[in-house]
Order: C-alpha cells, then structure tokens, then sequence
C-alpha cells in the first residue's frame, strides 16, 4: 500500500486521485506459471566449450535453454550463445532440403533434389576416387564435433586427406603441449582455480574456453589471488585483470624467456622438481658433426642416461632414488662428451639476449615490470607454496605424507597460437612452468585427464601407403617423431595436399586446412577431384586471402572444368561456402541429433576426473535434413569401407551415428563414450558396447564424469594411482611416470637432417629452415610477416578477437546475438590515431603487403599503441546466412581475413604458406598493415564487396518482426 | 514526493563490477527467459535486416574510464534498479506502473499501459522497454515468474541472469534485511547506488573493482637480486645433490 507523505507536495484531492489510481495497479500474477512440458537434458553446440544444457520444451517448441547445474563443464551457467540456441535453432538460415549446383559455381543457382538422389551422387564421385586414388578427395571438417568418427572414416576411405579447423586454431598450442608436458592448456589442461596465488594469462582473445574461464577467474579474484594478463588489447578477461601487460603481438615468447633468464639468475627455481620429473638431468650427446649429436645419451636398451654424482657414472635415467646431476661435463663410457640438458638450457637462457633490458626493446613491456614480474613469480611459487595434508603415492612406490604446490599458474590461448613463432612461445611458458616446479601440484596448471599422455606424443601420421581401394591403415593427424615420420616422397615431395607432414610444415599435427583449396588449385603437389567439407566457412571467414579464395573455388582451367572438380559441402546454415558447392547436404541444428563429446576427440572434463557427454533430438527436425554423422556413416556403407558394412556388405551401423556411438570399438573394449561399458553397463572406461548405453548416458543428465580420488588429483604425471587408473580407464597402456621435455629431441632429429644426417633430409631450399627452426629449446624470432616486410611501410600490427557473445559460434543469423554486434570498427590507440591525424569515427583503408580493406575506425586507449584490432567474423557477405542485403554485417561489418595472405611474401623464387615452420598453424595474427584516412566519398560503406548470394532455394523471407515466445506464456 | 510503503522487503541484485567480462549472458538469458514469461513477448524489428531493433530487460554497455595507461575497460550491465522512489511509478497518469509492497519489485501492467511512455522519459537510468509491437510500456521484472515460481527447485527461484552469469557477477536478494548475503556482499566491497544524488534510492547495488594489486602496488617485490655472482652461472649448480 502506499501512503502520501501528507507534506506540501499534494493536495487532498490529488491524493484521493491518486490512491483510487493505485487501486488499478493491482494485477493478478501468476507467480508460478508452468515453465515447461518436458526438460531434456544435452550437450550445447553453440561453440566449442560443450556446456551441459537443459532444454525446457512447451507445446513442442524450445521454451528456455539454461545451464546444467550438475555438468562439469559449466556448473549450471550458459554464456550468450548458449542462451540464444533458441534463435540458432529456428533460424531462418536453415538448409531445408539436398541442393544440387545448376549454374555456374559460386552463382548460388541450385536445385532441390532428394536425399536418395544426393547421396547416390556423393557415393558415385567418391567410389570413382576411391577405386582409383584415394588422395583425390579431401575431406576437411571445420569446426566438427566429431572428429574421433570423420578422422575414421578418412582412414577407412583411405585419404591421408583430411584434417579439421585446428590447422588455423590451436595446433601449435596443441602440439607445443604435447611434446613438451603431455598435455596442453585449452581442454587439455587448467589452472588450480581453488589454490593459485598468481595466474598469468597470454593471449585469451576472448576465446577458449569460455565459461570454465569466467567461473574459473570469479573464484580467483574472490580469493584475493593476482590475476595478470599479457595480452595487447584490454577487453573481456584483460578488462578485470589486475595487472595488464599490454605486450606488442608476436613478443610473447622473448618476453617468457626473458622472465625464465632473471629466475636462473636468482637461483629461483625448483631444481628438485626438474630432477624428479623432467628430462633435465638426461645427457645430451655434445658431438658436432655426428649423426647422434644433440640427442640423448641411451643405454643398450634405449633408456637415457643422467650422470650419477653419487655413483661418478652414468646411470639410466628413468630408475627411481638416483642423484643425478643437472650441469656439468661428462665423459660417457664410449669417450663421447654428454652435458644435462638444463646444463644447456641454463647456458642459453642466462645469455644477455635474454636479459629484461633486450626483450624490453621489442616487447614494448618496461624491464622494470619484466623484472619484478618474475619476483612476483619467484616469490608465489617459492615462498608462498602450498602444502596439502593429502598423503600420495608416486610412480616408484614412495609414499609422500603431504602434496607440496606452487601455486603459480598460466593459461594461453589464440594470441600464442596464431603466430609463426608461436609454437617455441608455447614450449617457453611450459618450460617457465616446469622451472617453476609448477605442473600438476597444487596451485598450478593441472591436466585434465585423459591428459597427461606420454611425451613426446604416441601415434605417427598415416599416409605413406595409399593405394586403390585401400584403407590407410591408421589415423590421417598423428605425432612424427623424426624425420621418417613424414609424409614426403622421396625428393622431399609432399605427400598431402596440405603439406601436412612435410618439410614444410613437418610437425602439422592438426593439418593446415587454410592451404588446401590454394594447393589443390594450383596443383602443388597435385591436383585433386573432390572436396568435402563439413561446417567449414571456406569461402569466407574461415580462410586468409578471402577474396581470392573465392575466386579459386571457382576457377577453371583452360578446357573449362573447375581446377577443383568437384565440391561437397555439408552444413545446416546458409553459409557463404554453400554458393561454392555442387552439391549440398543439409544437416541438422545440434538440437535435433545426436552426437558424442568423446574421449577419443577433444575430451571435456576438469582436473578432478576425465568426463564425456551425448548430444540427442531433443526436438524432431520440421524440415528434409539429415545429421552429417548419419550421411557419412550411410556414405561409409555404400563405398563398402571396412568397418562400416558386415562381411556379407551390409551396413554395420544401420541405426546411423547412434548406432557407431554405442558399438564402434576403436580397440577391443574402447569406443566413442567411456561410461557405462559392458554387457550389463556396469564397467568403465574399458568394456565391451552397451546397447543401453545411451539411455544411461541420458539418465544421468546426457553425460558421464569420473571423479578421482584425492590422492590422484595432482602430480598426475607421476602418481601411482592415477597412472593405473589411467590404465584402467584405457588413457594409458601402462602405469609408467610420463617424463616432461624441457629439451626436445624430435625436434633435434629434424634438425639433424638437415646437416645431413640420416636417411631421409629435406631438400636443399628447405634445409636451413629446418635447423634454424628445429631447435630442442625454445627459441624467440620475429614473425614471418613482420621480418618479411618493411616495417616502415607498415608500421601496425593487426589483430582480431572473436566477441564473447559470438565466439566459436555462426552467430551473425542469430536474431539475438546479432544486436549485440551486428558491424565491427577498427579499434585504434588514441596516441597513436592523434599521429596518425585520424579522429574517431573516420573511415579507413587497412593495407597489408597483400591487399586492402576499407572500416570505420574507434579510438581506444586500452590496446597496444603499435596495434589495431578487430571483431573476427562480424562482417559478412550480403544476402548470406538469409540476412538482408542491407544488414549492417554486410554494409558496416568487414573481415580482417581479406589482407592477409596465406603465403608470405617471394624469397628465393619460392613462397612458404603463411604458417608456423614447425607445425603448419595459420600465422594469421602476423599481420602488418599500414592505415590511411579513406576520401570522404568513401565513407559510409566499407569494402570490399562482392556481389549479393542470392537465396538458396527452400529458405523463406525473414520474417519482419519476431515474437517469440507469444505463445509460450 | 510520494512515499510508498513497501514493507521491510526489497529485492534486487548486487552487481559486481569486479568480474563482471561483459559476456552478454545475462542479457540473453534474461531475453530468452523473459520473451516466454510475464512480459510475453520481448519482441524484435526487423531482425534479419538493417536497423534490427528489440526489447531487452537487460542491456550492458561497455566503455572506457580514464585515459592512457590508467584507462580501465568498463562492462556495465544494466536493468531496472527497482528503485524505493520510482520516478517511473510516479509519472505514471493510468497507475500501470507500480511498486509492489510486498517485495518492492517495480511493475507495469500491461492491461492498464497506454504506451505515452512518460516513465521512459522519467527514469533516469534508462531501463525501460517500449514494446513498439503491442504499444505497451514493459521492463525487467526481477523474473517474478522465477523467484516465486512453486513449479521450479528452489535453488532454480532466482532471475534468469543470476542464474547464467557465468562470471559469477550477479547476486539476488533482500536488501531490506541487513544480516542478508548481498547486504553483506554490499557492506564488506563497499556496494554503491547509481547516481544517488538523483533521490531515486535504487534498490540494485553495484560492487566496484577490488583494490587492484598491480603494477603500483605496495606489495610490489624487490627485483630478484642475481645469485652469488662469484660462482659460475652455470656450474653453480655441481654440487646440488638432487633425487628421483
């Protein structure tokens, strides 16, 4: 009720006035009106953090998507995109029905045919390329799910061919990871959210992963600890740092070395913990010349060696309760000299080139801050350790009463990862972490298991037989261990399209997707028949030079073919890479299939245990799609590939991708999910398929967790109990302590080769690459792009962040999550845009040594004075994803992937793709670019353009105003 | 100035600055929410085209404080604050716009709205929606269909964006009592209105930034001093007797 104050404001009559008013306001609420009819439970698909979600449905429709409070993954919280799957779901950018090309390509003129006829066409091309040369087709994945099945099928079809989006994601934080600690930040990995003291976070562009992040620095900050993040721009995560180190992109590693040179000049590292468990005190054989020389020195049976002091003799290094030496100069029993490899290690990095005053000069980040940075460092992990009351059991049997941590941790993502040096930037901050005796203890990174697996990595690229008909006899992406691991012919040729595996890109672990469709065009190494891709945006945001991708996608030779023959695209939105197909296969949204976050694939899960989880219809599809996983398990059937038909050739999986999630088996007792196994679903990890599987998996909320016991929960590389549990649940073959590689000896075994050791060696052109690049310790250079250019003519380096509303997701037909950032400006430091004579709001031309692109500029003062930025992917092309051809993604949004090239500039008469040397990932934050203030004319509109997709057949007109959710009161 | 008694309740959220990313969860988890709930529907304009406009409880607005090297990056959400002197209810000439006493949460009723939108005009903050669709005025309802809702588990009776923020920046509760969790989250981080001096008494509060322990801070340690410089750099380390 309310009462008039009864003071001089009213009158008596407008105080009767308004209380008979007041008596209107009342109004019935129902304060508990049914929410929903049903709530099913599934995995988000709205990027690549794979939150449990529970789908609330009334009068069959999507009522309200929210976050699964019991998933490990998210906790109960949704991110934007996770909130707006409502609007990705009814889009109005669906497929509706299989397309097939009539016009020219890339005229988006199609027919709709049905899927009988669809598929028979696609089996057609395919059996003819696979009866005759397998390698013809490449099979390309984009951001898909299920890699653990389309990497299968690649290796059933028998195309070393194939790869997903890592190529131009996170392969060199991936490999980096892998051969140096077994693991790797991303999903691999995370920070002790509960105990780190100081947490250092390089180059997160708002990107992975996203909610375990955000949960994850809301627990740190409310605990008092330090939250520093090294990172050019001040947004999103950077925004609540407690310290921003607005580092110039591309310096990262000089400035992590510059920090592990002050730590070995104090003395401040953990010594016993690289003894223990790293490869620090392993001899490295110091014999120039040789063909052994820089590798480890090994007993008769391969074990390595490390100099006893006790014993005055070399002993093997793997035995538990040595006392080996970490520096010195040894003579080994055959006269040989041999030095520890952190004796090497600590010669490099106290050298002066490494001091905070030299990094200071590129990194734009004061020595003063370089140093006390690395006090801060010294002083969390050393004299505020963590001491555990949790007694464990290490890998030799000792049992220890406490677990001792440094609670010093670090995270990084796509601002390491997206340079050509990123893959030594990534090996430095795990060097920093392990001098700091900071991996798996208390306080720390920590593995998410399956991870850590052994180091350097198992399972070698497939590939070197292809034959008709033949299936490639492993998986297409694997781990090469030396230089006979590669794919080359034998003058050095390149054996897949993408140059995975090859001298130049020898450690391409997840495939370089951004050069397939250029080489593939230009027929180096040769040209190919068919291209099919799945959720990959080629023709526009997911490729450099996007222009001229387009154009090759639809060149022709002399005779008037296409120089790609044939295009199979599948996916469920009206894309721009559909205008680029022959034929077109619709797929489902994630809503309306099924799907396996697996074990096999990129795992979920946290540090406290290994998880897994299940995609179901949680609605039926209303229009004639297919799930991509069912068509090629069909496709599979039809071309007769081995484990996908009977002996007596029918299908094996004739209930589709549900059918191979429960009775796949990798190897016997292994399978697509890893709970609820055997016959009766009561095993784990290891067992024979489940047919009831599934509906397990959909009782306990869509996903399976196993949660460790707190003795196994840190020092997981050398803990007894977490090693058999490993083995149990089939991550490991046996329980041996996983050995972190300070100095990397596949990498010396390249570079071997290239001073002329051993069988196979990289051609001439390629040789001083190899040993420049192949470098056993981390290494610091300036980017390609960078040391190829004039600087002076281009003076600012460019770079793009995804939006945390749009990251990893097709947001730009999301009704929703298009208000939030429906066109994107070029951010520009305020100092820098005043030098430059540019104001806020002035239209600009972007030019790189490759191209140009016209924006609208804002001044910030957060960002790096020697950068410019941008949102990734905002920009579109007009009439695509079913948007109006004035929509301001397409007249106001403009990608940054127009000017940089996927090759670097002519050297020698030869032109390297535009990627890291050691592991082929897209070099695509390497840009250069110069700005100029655009005419007046010019303003308004920002280029390039390129002319409207008209729209496919099936799709409707938007509808002009949207009420959703009228009708679900 | 009216006075509204409104009992000893007052809900609302505490907003906190200091981890808020500016993700935009809460603000379209709100719209999903809300698009099928009490306000039924939160429509869109255009939404595939150019000049796409919609309603939106909750909107965060992202700018830069200071300048320099100083400059901090600002996420800012914001909605109804439910304030306990409702300029919004005040102006109101039907009564559509009201303060319930038993809460304190700030409501239209839609049955009553003509849509002059003079409380648009009258609320300082902004955080009013005219749904240009049905010509009525609608607006954050701290999820009334929530928080009292009997067919949701009690831990689920929050707003929709406490229950998403996936930066844990979001808090609900009675302001009103003194011994609750966020009157005590406001109290311990120093919990401000927004523009007090306007009169309004909003009831949502706002935590600022922690103290930051940066670059300046006093806690800053010395530079590391170099070991003992008459040892060999890295021979220093022979005589380190070590264990596997």
């Amino acid at each position: 009720m309310r009462v008039d104050a009864g003071a001089a404001d009213a009158g008596a009559a407008e105080r009767e006035q308004r209380a008979r008013r007041h008596d209107a306001r009342r109004e019935a609420i129902d304060t508990s009106p049914s929410v929903h009819d049903e709530v099913k439970t599934t995995t988000c698909y709205m990027c690549a953090c794979r939150c449990g979600i529970k789908v609330h449905l009334k009068n069959g429709r999507i009522r309200y998507i929210e976050g699964n409070r019991d998933h490990p993954v998210n906790r109960g919280v949704l991110c934007a995109k996770g909130s707006a799957g409502i609007m990705q779901h009814y889009s109005p950018a669906r497929l509706t029905k299989p397309l097939l090309r009539v016009g020219e390509r890339g005229a988006g003129e199609f027919k709709e045919i049905e899927w009988d006829e669809a598929i028979s066409l696609a089996a057609k091309w395919l059996g003819d390329i696979r009866a005759s040369d397998p390698r013809k087709l490449a099979f390309f994945t984009g951001r898909d799910q299920s890699q653990a099945l389309t990497g299968w099928w690649a290796n059933q079809f028998g195309t070393p061919n194939y790869a997903a989006h890592g190529g131009f994601c996170s392969v060199n934080m991936a490999a980096a990871g892998l051969y140096t600690i077994g693991g790797s930040f991303w999903e691999f990995g995370e920070p002790d959210w509960e105990h780190t003291k100081l947490f250092l976070m390089f180059g997160v562009a708002e990107d992975h992963d996203s909610n375990p992040i955000k949960l994850g620095l809301a627990k740190l900050k409310s605990r008092g600890a330090k939250f520093v993040s090294i990172n050019p721009i001040k947004t999103g995560y950077s925004a609540i740092a407690d310290e921003w180190v607005g580092i110039r992109p591309g310096t990262d590693g000089l400035f992590v070395l510059a920090l592990i040179h002050e730590l070995l000049r104090a003395d401040r590292i953990d010594l016993e913990y690289l003894a223990r468990y790293t490869n620090a005190p392993w001899l490295v054989i110091d014999d120039p010349g040789s063909a052994e020389d820089g590798l480890f020195a090994r007993d008769l049976t391969g074990n390595p060696l490390a100099w006893d002091v006790a014993e005055g003799a070399p002993v093997n290094a793997l035995l538990a309760d040595i006392k080996p030496a970490v520096v010195g100069e040894y003579r080994l029993p055959d006269g040989r000299k041999a030095r520890p490899s952190f004796h090497l290690l600590a010669e490099r990095y106290l050298d002066r080139r490494y001091s905070p005053d030299e990094a200071a000069k590129r990194c734009g980040v004061p020595a003063a801050t370089i140093r006390r940075l690395a006090a801060e460092l010294a002083r969390a992990a050393f004299e505020q350790q963590i001491v555990l009351d949790q007694p464990w059991t290490d890998w030799a049997g000792r049992r220890h009463d406490t677990m001792i941590g440094r609670p010093v941790s670090m995270h990084a993502m796509r601002g390491i990862s997206a340079h050509s040096n990123g893959f030594h930037t990534c090996r430095a901050i795990h060097v920093l972490q392990m001098l700091l005796g900071a991996i798996d203890t208390p306080g720390s990174f920590r593995y998410e298991p399956p991870f850590p697996r052994p180091c350097p990595p198992a399972g070698k690229p497939a590939g070197k037989n292809v034959g008709p008909g033949l299936p490639l006899g492993g998986m297409p992406l694997g781990f090469p261990l030396g230089p006979e691991d590669l794919l080359v012919e034998s003058d050095g040729t390149p054996q897949r399209i993408d140059k995975a595996f090859s001298w130049e890109a020898p450690l391409a672990a997840h495939g370089l997707m951004h050069m397939v469709i250029a080489n593939a065009c230009k027929g180096d190494p040769y040209r190919i028949d068919t291209l099919f891709l799945y959720m990959a945006n080629m023709a526009w945001n997911s490729a450099m030079n996007t222009a001229g991708t387009m154009k090759m996608l639809a060149e022709k030779d002399p005779d008037g073919g296409y120089k790609i023959p044939r295009i199979i695209y599948s996916d469920a939105y009206f894309s721009e890479m559909v205008g680029y197909a022959d034929l077109v296969l619709p797929d489902t949204t994630y809503l309306e299939r099924w799907d396996c976050i697996s074990l096999l694939d990129r795992p979920i899960g946290n540090a406290d245990g290994p998880a897994d989880a299940i995609r179901r219809p949680v609605v039926q599809p209303d229009r004639d799609v297919r799930p991509f996983q069912d068509v090629l398990i069909e496709l599979g059937a039809r071309l007769g590939l081995p484990t996908f038909v009977e002996p007596d050739g029918r299908p094996r999986h004739p209930g589709g991708y549900r059918d191979y999630i429960v009775n796949h088996e990798r190897r016997p007792g292994i399978g697509p999910l890893a709970g609820w196994r055997g016959i009766d679903g009561d095993k784990t990890g290891r067992g024979e398929p489940n047919l009831d599987q599934l509906d397990r998996y959909i009782e306990n909320g869509c996903f399976w967790k196993y949660e460790l016991p707190p003795d196994q929960r840190y020092y997981k590389h050398a803990n007894k109990g977490y090693l058999e549990t490993a083995v149990k649940l089939g991550f490991l073959d046996r329980p041996a302590p996983i050995i972190l590689h300070l100095y990397s000896e596949p990498l010396q075994r390249f570079r071997l080769a290239a001073r002329g050791q051993g069988p196979v060696q990289p051609p001439e052109q390629h040789r001083a690459r190899i040993e420049t690049y192949f470098d056993p310790l981390p290494i610091w250079y300036e980017p390609f792009e960078t040391a190829a250019i004039a600087t002076e003519e281009f003076p600012l380096h460019a770079i793009t962040q995804r939006p945390m509303a749009m990251y990893h997701s097709w947001g730009s037909q999301n009704a929703w999550l298009r208000q939030i950032l429906g066109q994107n400006r070029l951010y520009i430091n305020r100092a820098t845009a005043a030098k430059l004579r540019l104001v806020d709001n002035d239209w600009v031309w972007v030019t790189s040594h490759h191209s140009r692109v016209k924006c609208q500029i804002r001044l910030m003062s957060g960002v790096q004075p020697d950068t410019v930025w941008t949102w990734n992917a905002i920009g579109k092309r007009a009439g695509a994803w079913n948007l109006a051809p004035d929509a301001p993604e397409a007249t106001r949004g403009f990608l940054l992937n127009h000017v940089i090239s996927e090759l670097l500039p002519e050297r020698g008469g030869f032109r390297y793709s535009n990627s890291d040397p050691v592991t082929g990932q897209a070099a695509w934050y390497d840009l250069r670019v110069r700005i100029d203030k655009a005419d007046a004319v010019e303003a308004g509109e920002t280029a390039p353009k390129f002319p409207a997709l008209r729209r496919a057949p099936g799709l409707a007109a938007p509808p002009p105003i949207l009420r959703y959710g009228a009708d679900l009161k | 100035m009216t006075t509204y008694t409104t009992g000893p309740k007052k809900l609302g959220l505490v907003i906190d600055l200091d981890t808020c990313v500016g993700c935009h969860a809460c603000a379209v988890n709100c719209k999903e929410w809300n698009t099928g709930g009490h306000s039924a529907p939160l429509p869109d304009h255009n939404p595939y085209g150019a000049h796409t406009s919609g309603v939106w409880f909750n909107r965060i607005h992202t700018f830069e404080a200071g300048d320099g090297e100083d400059s901090r990056t600002v996420h800012f959400p914001k909605s109804c604050l439910h304030c306990e002197q409702p300029a919004c209810v005040e102006v109101c000439p039907t009564g559509a716009s009201y303060k319930r006493e038993e809460d304190g949460i700030v409501l239209v009723n839609a049955d009553t709205c003509i849509g002059c939108k003079l409380c648009s005009w009258a609320c300082p903050y902004g955080a009013r929606e005219f749904d240009d669709d049905a010509g009525v005025m609608k607006k954050c309802t701290l999820c009334i269909d929530r928080i009292y809702n009997e067919n949701l588990a009690e831990e689920d009776r929050v707003p929709a964006c406490v229950a998403t923020c996936p930066a844990q920046a979001r808090h609900f509760g009675d302001l009103g009592d003194p011994n609750s969790d966020v009157s005590r989250l406001v109290a311990e981080r120093g919990g401000y209105d927004l523009m007090p001096e306007l009169g309004y008494k909003p009831v949502n509060k706002y935590l600022p930034p922690r103290p930051g322990r940066g670059a300046g801070c006093a806690t800053a340690p010395a530079p590391l001093a170099p070991a003992d410089d008459s040892l060999h750099p890295v021979l220093r380390w022979i005589d380190r007797v070590l264990s596997r």
